[in-house]
């Protein structure tokens, strides 16, 4: 087991690397000089010319390759074209907005999801069934910017429960220590913006669970459905054990291998992918930082944002891998 | 078992979360922070600023905040780019316009502390000039010409005289719109201890005179600034504070305001009008415009170097309906390059009126009349004073289709289509323009000048009278004239006809009705010196 993380581990460092170069070459496929975007449509030819000189995006790609990975191995992500200051030191609050955001999320897909999963399982072919997998169908397809959205303007404005945007109360903003609010605010002791940080985080984590939760929820049943078929579960049953053990613990035991494959690579995805869910709710996440940083041909921030994105993607994989052998006995690493 | 109790424990989690938060709904809806004495007001907006030092950035989301931080020698009056006295009380202007001499306020503390006086301004100056580093104070090399030792550098010297309330700046040419240049957010005045203890790192600690002292900046989240206690005049600010939030998205960021979380907001949709306009809690603000959308012509590519064709389809284009249409009537049309609200307008201009035939006949003078084939460059961004390239694009499309002109609608991304449009490659193009500073010589000159092709003037057009013209009006200090040759100026723009000016859109704002005060600046920042929130 330990051995094998060790490899793992060690299996990052080629991946990290070719990661940074694709990223790297795709970053300068797109058109447009950075220079040119942050001075603006009124900036005149010199002054591009020579802020193209500065940001040393006259040399070639490869100097430019160089020198960033060579920063890249001293621990230095770069720094960012446009509020010049080292990424490091700016995309950790981004970071952390993003994965409690992602966290929430994840726990709200896998608790409904799985749940929603076994349910139609075991009932397969009832009313819930149906009605489950109806939702979950629409759930994988529903645009979330039209949910998000909707969200606020149902739950928010009419029925003025919840918060619409933001991770904390504008007007009594949360001190950040952690970045991570709801750390932070237990930190402090301040119970009431703990609540605040509770409220903005349900309509936001809602929207962006909506995919994996529908993924989940079908992943589940299928596979469900596939180990109560299995001889060992009848065996159970002939028995005499009652029909909520045999689902909950024998058969989901089982059947838990795809899913939490599905689980681990949904909250990698979410890292990533939850720029349209930022982008509605005011939440200053990674995946806006990043899609700014596109936007504005910010090099140093796309590329080190995604292998920050990349890397974490990496490890939750390395840790799915690992809960494979917790899960199932008969899996052994060496 | 230590499963089911785990999932059971984030049930109940899960569930008391959602309890709770139902619970403490109405406190926290009603705890707005108007019980303070001014209140703090939160502006919600669509992007983060990059630096809030004014003087390196050109991005208007920076400039939103450093107006409130920073103050000028000379400002702009609330609502339009005439001048008024800022940190200068007087000033005098020599004869020849060559020697500019500004008498400062007494007694005035830059937020550290520190005395506002003549030094500081000279230090100041000298950050600029001297610097001779164009991608960092671009805008001072381009309103003023360059640094020192260029050649066109305007600025020959700048001095404080003996009691260090007086500053004198001697100009190596008069520059007519140099107070107007002046009285631009990025040449505002900084605390010189401050810029050399923070050095770099100014740009997040920035320390002016204003109304309101920085006090926090969340990156892609929030500024917040303060009050300035000590502000040099009585009784202002009127509030406490202003944060200054982002929202990216224009109709989260309406429901924010509807539900109360912010207090006043920019880049309001035009399709969301009605629904402001519907909501008693609600108000409107109009910024007044100070930019143009254009079509324009390579006047150097065939068959628009003649003007006929040029004419044609200027009076091919309904510009009510394309306003009515795409700007959702958020903007008026456009007969000048020039905006209404720039002194110089020239309202006596009859603008090319919409008629098929009068097109028809001007392309047979030009021997066309069985029409050609061209690329049309649409737009590939939405810009104020553009909303939505792509659609005008069509609509053109198809107004020249009525006389046979076949237009190939071609767009690239934005920073290729600009490089490319400056290069010359587009025949007939989109595009529009910010003013910078409210003077017609930004527009103008800027824009459809001969000395300019190359750089802004992207329809190569070049004609010497005007140029003649533009230059005498560079130079007169006297504003009347300049007034009378920028108008004899537009004469000769619209009978050559380089561009379809199509519109000046007028940018949206929405505020709860609580918001007193707040007035649009056409310049696109305003300082919330005189602004409350009112009962």
């Amino acid at each position: 087991m330990f051995s094998f993380t060790v490899r793992r581990l060690g299996a990052l460092i080629p991946v990290l690397l070719g990661m940074a170069f694709i990223v790297f070459m795709m970053v300068r496929a797109i058109p447009g000089n950075p220079a040119q975007l942050i001075l603006g449509q009124q900036a005149s030819k010199e002054a591009v010319a020579a802020l193209t000189k500065e940001l040393g995006l006259d040399q070639p790609w490869y100097i430019q390759f160089f020198d960033y990975l060579g920063g890249l191995l001293s621990g230095d992500l770069g720094v960012s074209l446009k509020t010049n200051t080292p990424i490091a030191e700016e995309v950790w609050p981004y970071l952390a907005a993003t994965i409690e955001l992602a966290v929430i999320a994840m726990i709200i897909a896998v608790v409904i999801g799985v749940n929603a999963g076994i349910i139609s399982a075991w009932f397969q072919n009832s009313w819930f069934d149906y009605i489950a997998m109806i939702i979950a169908l629409i759930g994988v397809s529903m645009p979330i910017f039209w949910l998000g959205l909707m969200e606020q303007y149902i739950v928010a404005i009419k029925w003025d429960l919840l918060p619409t945007t933001g991770r904390d109360n504008i007007r009594d903003p949360v001190e950040a220590i952690t970045n991570l609010y709801l750390l932070d605010t237990l930190l402090q002791g301040r119970f009431d913006q703990f609540f605040e940080v509770v409220r903005h985080l349900i309509l936001p984590s809602i929207a962006l669970a909506t995919i994996p939760m529908a993924i989940i929820a079908r992943m589940t049943r299928s596979s469900m459905l596939e180990v109560m078929r299995s001889d060992f579960i009848r065996t159970a049953r002939a028995k005499g054990m009652r029909m909520f053990w045999v689902v909950y613990k024998h058969s989901f035991k089982n059947a838990l291998i795809p899913v939490v494959t599905v689980i681990g690579l949904q909250t990698g995805l979410l890292l990533g992918g939850a720029i349209l869910t930022e982008t509605i709710f005011g939440w200053p996440g990674i995946g806006t930082y990043i899609y700014d940083a596109i936007n504005y041909r910010d090099y140093p921030v796309v590329q080190s944002g995604i292998l920050v994105i990349a890397f974490i993607f990496v490890i939750i994989n390395l840790c799915v891998d690992l809960l494979y052998a917790a899960i199932d006995p008969r899996i052994k690493y060496k | 078992m230590k499963k089911t109790s785990w999932i059971v424990f984030i049930c109940i989690l899960a569930l008391s979360t959602v309890l709770a938060g139902c619970g403490s709904s109405k406190e926290s809806s009603s705890g707005k922070g108007k019980e303070e004495s001014g209140g703090t007001l939160i502006y919600g907006r669509g992007a983060d600023s990059t630096a809030l030092d004014p003087a390196i950035t050109t991005e208007g989301e920076s400039f939103i905040v450093t107006e409130q931080i920073f103050e000028t020698l000379v400002k702009y009056k609330e609502d339009s780019t005439e001048i008024e006295a800022g940190l200068a009380e007087t000033w005098d202007v020599s004869e020849d316009g060559l020697t500019y001499t500004f008498h400062l306020r007494d007694g005035i503390k830059f937020h550290d502390d520190t005395d506002f006086n003549a030094e500081a301004v000279v230090k100041n100056f000298q950050r600029w000039a001297q610097s001779k580093d164009e991608a960092k104070f671009a805008y001072y090399a381009s309103m003023f010409g360059g640094f020192e030792g260029d050649e066109g550098h305007v600025i020959k010297e700048v001095k404080a005289q003996d009691d260090d309330h007086i500053v004198v700046f001697t100009l190596n040419r008069p520059q007519a719109p140099f107070l107007k240049n002046l009285a631009m957010g990025m040449f505002a005045i900084a605390s010189p201890e401050a810029l050399e203890k923070h050095g770099d790192d100014f740009t997040k600690n920035p320390v002016g005179t204003g109304p309101f002292a920085f006090k926090s900046w969340k990156p892609g989240d929030m500024i917040e600034v303060v009050k300035n206690d000590d502000y040099w005049q009585d009784g202002l600010p009127k509030l406490d504070g202003v944060k200054f939030k982002v929202i990216k998205d224009n109709s989260a960021r309406l429901n924010a305001l509807i539900k109360g979380e912010i207090d006043l907001m920019d880049g309001l949709n035009p399709s969301d009008l009605g629904q402001v306009e519907g909501d008693s809690k609600l108000q409107l603000f109009e910024r007044p415009s100070m930019n143009v959308g254009y079509l324009g012509f390579n006047v150097e590519k065939a068959p628009f170097d003649k003007k006929e064709v040029r004419q044609a389809i200027s009076h091919l284009i309904n510009k009510e309906e394309l306003i009515k249409s795409f700007y959702e009537g958020t903007a008026e049309p456009a007969k000048n390059p020039l905006p209404p609200s720039v002194s110089g307008y020239n309202d006596d201009i009859v603008d090319y009126e919409y008629n098929v035939d009068k097109a028809k006949e001007l392309l047979k003078a030009a021997g066309l009349e069985n029409g050609f084939e061209m690329d049309l460059w649409a737009m590939p961004v939405a810009r104020p004073y553009m909303p939505d390239g792509q659609k005008v694009a069509v609509a053109i499309q198809a107004a020249l289709k009525e006389v046979n002109i076949t237009a190939n609608i071609v767009t690239f991304d934005w920073g290729t289509y600009i490089e490319k449009v400056q290069a010359g490659e587009a025949p007939v193009y989109m595009l529009g323009w910010n003013g910078d500073n409210g003077d017609a010589d930004n527009f103008i000159y800027t824009l459809l000048d001969k000395d300019n092709i190359g750089s802004n003037n992207y329809s190569r057009y070049s004609n010497d009278e005007l140029h003649e013209i533009l230059i005498k009006a560079q130079s007169n200090p006297n504003e009347d004239e300049r007034i009378v040759l920028y108008k004899q100026a537009q004469e000769i723009i619209h009978e050559d006809a380089p561009w379809v000016p199509l519109a000046h859109s007028k940018p949206q704002l929405a505020g709860i009705k609580e918001v007193k005060g707040f007035i649009p600046h056409p310049t696109g920042t305003q300082s919330f010196i005189n602004v409350s929130l009112g009962e």
